[in-house]
């Protein structure tokens, strides 16, 4: 059995990416939301007409695409450190961070459908 | 004044328990740890750290009604009563509300506490610019009671990984230091998702910090300066 804890201390050298991710994701949400709300409010008011010409829009897309890979990227960061905090055993850690990055990954796709699929 | 203390002998008790005193104070007794010594009277086998008797030390650090400090500069009139006293929260208890620091000081060492510096020694020192050393103020105040660290889940959680706010905190002390050499060697140490990024500035640490520093700006600045490096 290693005990990595009786060895010398050093960094895992990794960890700032992930801590910078989550902020500039952060930003990046924050931006869409303001351009929506903005948008919408320009286009005059908060009904299905404008909500549907602002979704028309091929940009408006790309940059909601931007948008839920933010939310995504950060979600996993955010629940990365969740199971690092409260999950101990290796096994279940693995699965659950498994399982977590696979569900993410299929909203990626469900959202290009949502996005650009047929009917949109 | 009513306390209830935590009292705990691994060598008697099966289970810790909370035990009630009612202590005569004298009116000159100002501080919490005055009652405490008044109470070692009533008492003498309730067990408790304590030495320099002025917040200069840190030895009696403990948690009181509900948040950590220091029993020598707690003022009895800012407490309600009953008044809870138990051991730091997260390390090992001894015996009543004296635990286990080995955790602590090993975080504490790993981010080697001592100037690194190996270019020939001056005659007599290495000097600083007066702005040079104002870059330790909020830093070198630190006396290692451990208030900050066992009141973060995150060193409660990963006490064996993450170096916790008083590590980190001196870890800033020896990056800003204008006289260490070894900033890189300290950022690598440090670059790691537990032993810094455990930290989601909570500031817990801020909290309680009974000398007033900010252990959370500080570990801020230690992942200004490894951005810095990276990009």
């Amino acid at each position: 059995m290693v005990n990595l804890a009786a060895r010398h201390v050093v960094g895992a050298h990794y960890g700032l990416r992930d801590w910078l991710v989550q902020r500039v994701t952060a930003v990046v949400m924050l931006l869409w939301t303001l351009v929506v709300l903005g948008a919408l409010m320009w286009n005059g008011g908060f009904d299905h007409a404008s909500w549907k010409a602002l979704w028309a829009g091929e940009f408006f897309r790309l940059l909601s695409f931007l948008f839920v890979a933010s939310v995504l990227w950060h979600a996993w960061v955010g629940v990365r450190n969740i199971t690092m905090d409260y999950l101990k055993p290796v096994a279940l850690r693995l699965t659950v961070q498994s399982a977590v990055v696979a569900v993410l990954v299929l909203y990626l796709g469900w959202t290009l459908r949502i996005l650009w699929g047929a009917g949109a | 004044m009513r306390f209830r203390i935590y009292r705990y002998d691994p060598e008697k008790d099966a289970k810790p328990y909370l035990q009630d005193f009612d202590v005569a104070l004298d009116p000159h007794d100002r501080m919490l740890l005055d009652a405490l010594v008044r109470l070692k009277a009533v008492d003498d086998t309730v067990a408790f750290r304590r030495s320099c008797r002025e917040g200069v030390c840190g030895s009696d650090a403990m948690n009181i009604n509900g948040k950590n400090g220091l029993a020598c500069v707690t003022n009895l009139k800012t407490l309600t009563e009953p008044v809870v006293l138990k051991p730091l929260p997260g390390l090992p208890v001894i015996r009543d509300l004296i635990v286990d620091m080995s955790q602590f000081f090993k975080q504490y060492h790993s981010i080697k506490p001592y100037l690194v510096n190996d270019t020939p020694p001056p005659e007599k020192e290495r000097l600083q610019s007066p702005e040079e050393r104002e870059e330790l103020d909020g830093l070198y105040e630190c006396i290692l009671c451990a208030c900050c660290s066992t009141a973060c889940p995150s060193f409660w959680w990963n006490p064996d990984k993450f170096v916790g706010p008083a590590g980190l905190l001196q870890a800033y002390r020896f990056i800003a230091d204008s006289r260490d050499l070894a900033t890189n060697e300290r950022l690598d140490n440090l670059e790691d998702p537990y032993r810094l990024f455990r930290c989601h500035s909570i500031m817990n640490c801020v909290d309680v910090c009974p000398k007033g520093l900010n252990p959370t700006l500080q570990i801020g600045r230690i992942k200004e300066v490894m951005l810095k490096r990276a990009v």
